[in-house]
């Protein structure tokens, strides 16, 4: 490890004991927040009984969908977008102004759409997607050197070529940039939704456990969600240096 | 009229009526139960407004918007100018303000209402904290791009930390730090309407309560008063974000 690793490590673990500290003493409640062994001890029991286990498949797997919904259509909406200078010059403050609307809002006329299934969870998971692997994607798109489209153009590729075999790759790591929030957001969109309103899920479970002060679900869940979350971006922030870096920048 | 601002505003006028005409053609589709036609939403929003309980729905959100939103970057700069600054500072805690920002902050929520109790305070703490972390993060790479001639010279100058601040580093930082700004401002507001998830009072309380009565003609004011809100200052702070960047 370098030393700036050991001096980030250092720094967390002194935060986690400061809180285990701050616990034990009574300085926070039990009520507020159990001690943070006592959080992955109960995760722990969680995990090995499994009684959150459908909760947990269903949040992750209604993620996954909204995920690479919002992937495939943002990246192929970004490539028809991206040549069409108009079209785009119109969508941009939509685009600049999406992320301040609360999406939420159109999870009432998802569910009376869609029915109280897993579909309206899902459309908000991808609502708040899909707009950022488009902008990323977009941004990336206008990165890419002059000289490789030409050279694709003189090679005579269809624009669906080009796409697949130049441009996209060489904007990889923007897409990648675009992926990364679309993880945290589709997260956020079906777990959001599930605390609204729905049958099940860990949205669900956690605001279950909010209104019966069970800290013994609550808590292990929401750190679960977070390594997830966590884990997750960390693998892709990885892949994104490696793919900077083997252009050397 | 300008070539340019003539383009913007009819770029402006295309997409309002784009939005229009798919919010009808929506509603020809879902029909009466799903959402409210433009006109009638209009006309129910203008209702809405002159009503008192509403105002008091906004004006809570709105005090705790701008509370949230003060403490998210008065934070923001404040951690974003120090770690900027402080290399071995900066490369220990950038990763972990990243690793911040990525996770569904919504999941802290019910932990901020428990610590905070259901009131005005969490939902101000919560705003701030979806503000806090892009603020800081922007500032910090703001200040790490400002040319280190810049800053050499005020070294030689021997300017005290706050006059470096004050006189060299926000100057030169400033359009970057503006768009953290941007998006701060964004993620504030969507932090303090985490008052939909549970509060007493507020717009996004408002909000769920009209969910929960399926009072389809509230859900559309109250979201279009929230997207019209977000929408006008938005563009405006685009705008100035624009003039920065090429002043610079």
């Amino acid at each position: 490890m370098t030393r700036i690793g050991l001096y980030r490590a250092l720094m967390i673990a002194a935060a986690v004991l400061l809180l285990e500290g701050l616990c034990l003493s009574g300085m926070i409640d039990r009520l507020t927040m159990p001690p943070p062994h006592r959080i992955l001890l109960d995760l722990a029991t969680i995990l090995v009984s499994g009684s959150q286990n459908a909760a947990i498949l269903k949040t992750l797997t209604n993620a996954s969908i909204a995920l690479a919904l919002a992937l495939v259509l943002g990246v192929v909406g970004a490539v028809a977008l991206h040549g069409h200078l108009s079209a785009r010059e119109i969508l941009e403050p939509l685009f600049a102004t999406y992320y301040a609307v609360p999406i939420f809002a159109f999870y009432p006329l998802l569910i009376v759409l869609m029915g109280l299934g897993d579909a309206p969870q899902i459309g908000i998971g991808f609502m708040l997607g899909v707009v950022a692997v488009i902008v990323n994607t977009l941004n990336g798109l206008d990165r890419v050197p002059r000289v490789l489209r030409k050279t694709a153009r003189i090679q005579r590729l269809g624009m669906v070529e080009i796409a697949l075999t130049v441009t996209l790759p060489c904007a990889a790591p923007y897409v990648l940039t675009g992926v990364k929030f679309a993880v945290a957001y589709s997260l956020i969109g079906v777990i959001g939704a599930e605390f609204i309103m729905s049958r099940g899920g860990m949205g669900y479970e956690i605001s279950f456990a909010y209104t019966n002060f069970d800290n013994a679900t609550m808590y292990p869940l929401i750190l679960l969600i977070l390594a997830v979350s966590i884990a997750i971006n960390a693998a892709l922030s990885r892949w994104e240096k490696v793919l900077l870096g083997r252009r050397g920048q | 009229m300008s070539a340019g601002a003539w383009r913007s505003t009819r770029n402006a006028a295309v997409l309002i009526v784009g939005l229009l005409i798919a919010w009808q053609l929506l509603y020809a589709i879902a029909g009466q139960a799903a959402l409210a036609p433009p006109l009638a939403t209009l006309r129910y929003t203008a209702a809405l407004l002159a009503t008192e309980g509403f105002r008091g729905h906004l004006s809570e959100s709105m005090r705790a918007f701008g509370a949230a939103l003060t403490i998210a970057v008065a934070s923001g700069l404040l951690i974003g100018f120090w770690l900027g600054f402080h290399k071995l500072a900066g490369e220990v805690c950038e990763p972990i303000l990243v690793a911040l920002y990525s996770i569904p902050k919504i999941t802290l929520y019910p932990i901020l209402l428990l610590a905070f109790g259901l009131g005005m305070s969490a939902k101000v703490a919560f705003g701030a904290l979806h503000g806090i972390i892009p603020v800081a993060l922007f500032t910090i790479n703001a200040v790490r791009n400002v040319k280190p001639i810049l800053i050499k010279t005020g070294r030689v100058h021997g300017l005290r930390p706050t006059e470096m601040v004050r006189i060299v580093l926000f100057p030169a930082a400033l359009p970057e730090i503006f768009t953290g700004l941007r998006v701060g401002f964004s993620l504030t507001l969507i932090g303090t309407l985490g008052e939909m998830f549970a509060a007493q009072r507020g717009l996004g309380y408002l909000l769920m309560t009209a969910i929960g009565l399926h009072n389809v003609e509230l859900i559309m004011a109250v979201t279009l008063i929230l997207f019209m809100f977000a929408a006008a200052v938005s563009s405006v702070l685009l705008a100035v974000d624009r003039r920065l960047h090429a002043n610079a």
